[in-house]
């Protein structure tokens, strides 16, 4: 059943009639059986993505003047809930391609707008976001790639050096949005490159093997002395670690939103097959054990739904966010979680097979926890500022 | 070159399609409907033909008010301005009423080089439209096209039968039916959804095409449904245990059932 949205202008209703329609015809056909394929061998859905991309569903919040759909973020990220609940990897990727953007549209200078973001919004390229070390996962200011300017007084370009991990996209990916190193003043030392594809010296390492989301392909990025020109550094020197924040504030709605919609997935799957299969002489719906847990799991979707959606207002009224999008993080993912759990204890023994999508939904769920800032982070940033000041 | 693109709005086949229990036509106000799938083929084929020359797309609908969503997805997916045929006294209408409206409004519309339509509705499935349009208009009437190509004066089309593919040519002004088989329609994109907004659409009722509510509607059908009765649950199917005999069984099934 397709989720009760109550949008904010026709523009939006009919961006959401559009992403329905794509996501049947285009995503459902295919998901089972490129999640399986990919599970051995890792495969981005580039063609689904470009699908995407004409249709104009992975530029939705930015500004038109630079080729995005100025939509404000309570339409987009139900956008990114409806490509969820049809194929959870690809709505990560739209996600993180979002989040790549951010930096440029955000903190860029003028000419930074006009010569990259037509480019990363038409539609034609997707984006990676290089942040996460191996170690320096939670303490980003950990992190060691280091970019050295040519020139320490006037830079012209740097060389950057050095390996970053859990890169969604990459080796796929058009650029990567990367934050390195370009001094020693810890957090404050960081700043924020545009690196693109192509780049000599970018070299990638195997994908790692997931538990699930697999065609979320994942790998290292390794910067073997990549060479890029100073018209490439976002912000000033040493603005990345704010930057990078800033941008997870947004990303972390974007996982908020996708939890969402495969938490939806999961239950009307399970709903779906408790009014089907009949025990003891009637369908097993018809119990109230099982009946209450459908609706406690209904409750948690659209509780998840309210409280992403709470965030996203206040980030289109131009309010401070960072605290209700890390409640909309922590509470739609550890919904997603309990949800797809609990749809695989309805279908019983079917759940944990391959031949219904509940287990691999389970498996995406979990990720979600852990990834653009774990949930134990989420609490970190939400009671920081509860209890500041 | 000026194409017109004959489009309906018909029930969504995800949903329940019923008829009306007080006069027995197709139930299109309690159901979720959609442009017929089969006329995006006759939309997609009309905007890659004024893409790869010039001219003008209009859409044309002939239906109730929710008919207006058929035309928006046509101009969503970019077709230039819509023309929505709307009138009470249609509702009812068979085939030749309708073709009777089509070419009514086509000729008011004007200048058309070529008419495009899908090969069938994805509701009635009748069919028959684009021969009666045609031959109301005068114009040759080119069905089941699964290519077209226009060049100058003159549009060619391959129909794909069972034995053999005709290559058919006719003079334009003409009508062409499209098969699924022609194109992969677009889907519309946020720009798209924008710029239809902008585009004009005119709405029509019978008087502005000097059609006399007589000639149309249900009780001018030369058919009308009598009665309907939902189709039964299928049937529990037949379990055949192999005991050795399996193929055998098979056999007999099948032959019963005069498949083999």
């Amino acid at each position: 059943m397709p989720a009760t949205r109550l949008m904010p202008t026709e523009d939006g209703q009919d961006l959401i009639d559009l992403t329905r329609e794509i996501c049947d015809k285009e995503l459902r056909p295919h998901v089972d059986e490129a999640e399986r394929a990919a599970a051995t061998t890792p495969q981005l859905p580039t063609e689904v993505f470009r699908t995407l991309g004409r249709a104009g569903l992975l530029s939705l919040p930015y500004p038109e003047e630079v080729g995005g759909a100025a939509q404000p973020y309570e339409v987009y990220l139900q956008v990114v809930e409806e490509i969820a609940s049809a194929w959870m990897s690809v709505a990560v990727g739209v996600s993180v391609h979002g989040l790549t953007c951010y930096p440029v549209a955000q903190f860029g200078s003028d000419e930074q707008k006009a010569a990259l973001l037509p480019g990363m919004l038409s539609g034609e390229q997707l984006g990676a976001y290089c942040l996460s070390e191996r170690s320096a996962g939670s303490d980003v200011a950990a992190m060691t790639t280091r970019a050295t300017p040519d020139d320490e007084a006037s830079p012209t370009a740097y060389r950057i050096k050095g390996t970053k991990s859990w890169i969604s996209h990459a080796g796929h990916a058009d650029f990567y949005t990367s934050f390195v190193r370009t001094s020693d003043e810890g957090g404050r030392g960081l700043s924020c490159f545009v690196v693109p594809g192509d780049a000599e010296g970018l070299a990638f390492g195997a994908p790692e093997r997931k538990m699930g989301l697999h065609c979320d392909t994942v790998s290292e990025v390794h910067f073997d002395g990549v060479t890029v020109g100073a018209d490439r550094l976002v912000g000033a020197p040493g603005q990345g670690m704010a930057i990078a924040l800033s941008a997870l504030d947004s990303g972390r709605l974007g996982i908020a939103a996708a939890a969402t919609g495969l938490a939806q997935s999961a239950l009307d799957a399970a709903a779906e097959y408790a009014k089907e299969r009949k025990q003891f002489g009637r369908a097993i719906a018809d119990f109230q054990g099982l009946a209450f847990l459908l609706a406690d799991m209904e409750a948690a979707v659209t509780s998840a739904r309210a409280t992403y959606l709470h965030a996203a207002r206040l980030r289109d009224a131009g309010r401070p966010f960072s605290k209700e999008a890390a409640v909309a993080k922590l509470v739609c993912t550890d919904a997603a979680m309990k949800v797809t759990t609990d749809a695989v204890q309805v279908l019983g023994g079917y759940g944990y097979t391959q031949d219904f999508p509940l287990e691999r939904f389970m498996r995406e769920a979990k990720v979600t926890q852990i990834f653009e800032g774990t949930n134990q982070i989420q609490r970190l940033v939400i009671s920081r500022q509860l209890l500041k000041g | 070159m000026n194409i017109v693109v004959c489009v309906k709005y018909v029930p969504d086949a995800q949903s329940e399609r019923t008829f009306n229990e007080s006069d027995n036509t197709t139930d299109r106000v309690g159901v979720d409907g959609l442009l017929s799938e089969l006329d995006e083929y006759a939309v997609e084929e009309a905007l890659k033909i004024v893409e790869a020359g010039e001219g003008e797309v209009t859409v044309l609908t002939v239906g109730p008010d929710q008919a207006a969503d058929a035309v928006k997805k046509a101009l969503q997916m970019g077709a230039d301005k819509g023309v929505h045929v709307n009138d009470e006294a249609i509702h009812g209408s068979d085939s030749v009423a309708t073709s009777l409206v089509l070419a009514e409004a086509i000729k008011k519309i004007g200048d058309a080089d070529l008419v495009l339509t899908g090969m069938a509705s994805t509701d009635g499935t009748m069919s028959v439209v684009p021969a009666m349009l045609a031959e109301r208009l005068g114009l040759p009437q080119v069905t089941f096209a699964s290519e077209l190509t226009v060049d100058g004066q003159q549009v060619t089309i391959r129909r794909d039968g069972d034995a053999a593919s005709e290559t058919i040519v006719a003079s334009l002004p003409a009508l062409v039916s499209v098969t699924d088989q022609i194109n992969e329609p677009r889907y519309p994109s946020f720009k798209g959804i924008m710029a239809a907004k902008k585009k004009p659409v005119e709405t029509w009722g019978l008087a502005d095409l000097g059609v006399d509510a007589s000639q149309v509607g249900l009780d001018a059908a030369w058919t009308k449904v009598e009665s309907f009765t939902k189709r039964p649950p299928r049937q529990q199917g037949q379990i055949v245990t192999d005991e050795g005999d399996g193929g055998t069984k098979l056999a007999e099934f099948l032959s019963a059932q005069k498949f083999i």
